[in-house]
């Protein structure tokens, strides 16, 4: 499985630059946590990724095929293999903890059956042990708005397993929960993963979870990767970059010349410079080797 | 505490807005005044009025006790003329409904023809639109049905359309993120989230629809109303009576009905 974007931007009609060209590459089954200060385009590149955003610029590939050329028939089908897990849990609230997790099958069935809760036995046996390893065994028939937070968002990490996806996007699945349950879900998700071989883009601005439970950093600010790395690499240098890019990111109205120069002052410890991306390993952002590790 | 210098002053409103609220008020009391003029309404035999109260309900009373059995069918082909009115109109206001919720309709085009037939049914009394479905198909109960259909189409979608604009479309994203089609967005996206609404609506509007069943019979479309314009006509205030008792009873139940169905969808 590869995710392959290149030159991706997004400009929102009220003429607010989300992202300006951001390449990125995730491949294997590792974890890549996105960090950056809120506004930084962390939620728009995602959203990009499965166009529940449309990208002004760019191509999202996905094992080499173009999500951005996509038709509605194809990107539908697209989407199947791209589970998605979010901030607000955004579960269909009325519904049961079955129905939502079974949400995650209703590429693969007739909207007749979907109506009639008809899902072949294989997706319902599918959802049952998914449900049991998130830890809501028993819990199929309890509608979704009695749960708490933290169980919320297991079902919502169930509804995207379910799936089988070829890769999950997590947008802020953190920032509704306390940081206890917010250390367990991580957890959770990335042990599922892993054991699934899918391989995670997650969307992060903790700092402290990016770095627990990610194998690799990617740290964004003002709609560019400003940062490239291993989790050991994110010095505080690193992290200077990213989350404050030599101004307040409020008051920023960044040119290309005073962003260059924003990479040059933290390049002095890292390595290697190459269009405003530092490699804090030493690489230059290869497309083919950027793995982490 | 020294005295206190009384150099800021506040107003709720500046000067422009009390004139302009105080033209309000004074067009309002001139409308009441030429509207009353124009009409030359004036109760000026109010001695009279309590007597021919009187002499009416000693007309209407006792109620015609033996004449119940008569109504009893056209009593049920009004609430069948309401049921089927309010099933048809259902159908037919979901796709106005998300036609006319800006965050359903597929374009600006779209969006104002569910508009404009929510508009145009709305605006329309449903005594007027059985007047057309009697020359349309006949006098009789069909006229009825599609006549209260008409009327109750514009009522549920505009309601239903602004319970559409109200849901949470994070849970619609979420469902559209998983790869479903636009028919199982709409069915596990948005139909639950406004489920409570789409029932409560249609028994509300069920409800109103069997109080307007009642005068349908006046043009002709079927039900109660045609036995109650005839024992009018024929100035037999005890039958009349008797359907006036007959129909209270009938809406009293069907209020405590919707009531209750209201209540158990949550």
């Amino acid at each position: 499985m590869t995710l392959d974007v290149t030159g991706l931007r997004k400009t929102y009609e009220s003429g607010d630059e989300a992202l300006k060209g951001v390449d990125l590459t995730v491949d294997g089954s590792e974890t890549t946590a996105m960090i950056g200060p809120s506004g930084a385009g962390k939620s728009t590149f995602i959203r990009c990724v499965n166009r529940l955003t449309e990208p002004t610029a760019g191509t999202v590939e996905l094992d080499g095929t173009d999500l951005t050329a996509l038709d509605d028939d194809g990107l539908r089908a697209a989407r199947r293999d791209i589970g998605m897990i979010f901030q607000e849990y955004n579960l269909v609230e009325r519904l049961t903890v079955m129905e939502n997790v079974l949400t995650g099958r209703l590429g693969y069935v007739s909207a007749w059956r979907a109506f009639r809760r008809n899902f072949p036995p294989e997706d319902v046996e599918r959802a049952y042990e998914v449900l049991e390893r998130v830890g809501l065994a028993d819990m199929e028939n309890k509608r979704v708005d009695e749960l708490s937070g933290g169980q919320r968002q297991r079902v919502g990490i169930a509804r995207a397993v379910v799936q089988q996806p070829k890769i999950l996007l997590v947008d802020e699945p953190t920032s509704s929960l306390d940081p206890e349950t917010s250390n367990t879900v991580m957890r959770l998700l990335t042990e599922i993963a892993a054991e699934r071989e899918v391989p995670v883009l997650i969307n992060i601005h903790e700092v402290d979870l990016a770095v627990d439970h990610a194998d690799r950093i990617v740290g964004l600010h003002d709609g560019e990767v400003v940062f490239e790395g291993s989790a050991d690499d994110l010095g505080d240098d690193a992290l200077d970059r990213v989350y404050r890019g030599g101004d307040p990111p409020e008051s920023r109205e960044p040119t290309a010349s005073e962003s260059e120069a924003v990479i040059e002052d933290g390049a002095a410890n890292d390595s290697v410079v190459r269009d405003g991306v530092v490699s804090a390993d030493g690489r230059a952002p290869d497309r083919s080797t950027s793995g982490g590790s | 505490m020294s005295e206190v210098d009384a150099a800021r002053s506040w107003r709720r409103f500046d000067r422009r807005r009390r004139i302009g609220r105080f033209v309000g008020v004074l067009a309002a009391l001139s409308v009441f005044v030429a509207s009353w003029r124009f009409l030359d309404t004036g109760i000026t035999n109010v001695e009279t009025v309590p007597r021919e109260i009187r002499d009416l309900l000693t007309r209407m009373y006792p109620p015609d006790v033996a004449y119940a059995p008569e109504i009893v069918d056209p009593l049920v082909e009004t609430l069948h003329i309401a049921a089927l009115g309010t099933l048809g109109a259902l159908v037919l206001a979901v796709p106005v409904a998300l036609l006319a919720a800006e965050n359903t309709t597929p374009n600006a085009v779209t969006y104002w023809l569910g508009k404009l037939v929510v508009t145009v049914s709305r605006s329309v009394n449903t005594i007027v639109w059985a007047l057309i479905f009697v020359v349309v198909f006949g006098s009789g109960p069909l006229a009825g049905a599609v006549a209260i259909a008409f009327r109750s189409v514009g009522f549920l979608g505009k309601l239903l359309g602004e319970e559409i604009e109200e849901i949470d479309f994070g849970q619609v994203e979420a469902v559209r993120a998983a790869g479903a089609s636009s028919t199982q967005v709409l069915l596990y996206g948005i139909l639950p989230q406004v489920k409570p609404a789409l029932v409560g609506l249609s028994v509300y509007r069920w409800d109103i629809n069997v109080r307007d069943s009642t005068i349908l019979g006046f043009v002709g479309a079927g039900g109660i109303g045609v036995q109650l314009f005839r024992a009018v006509n024929a100035f037999a205030w005890q039958s009349v009576s008797m359907i006036l008792i007959v129909i209270l009873g009938v809406v009293l139940a069907s209020e405590g009905l919707s009531a209750s169905a209201r209540r158990m969808t949550r």
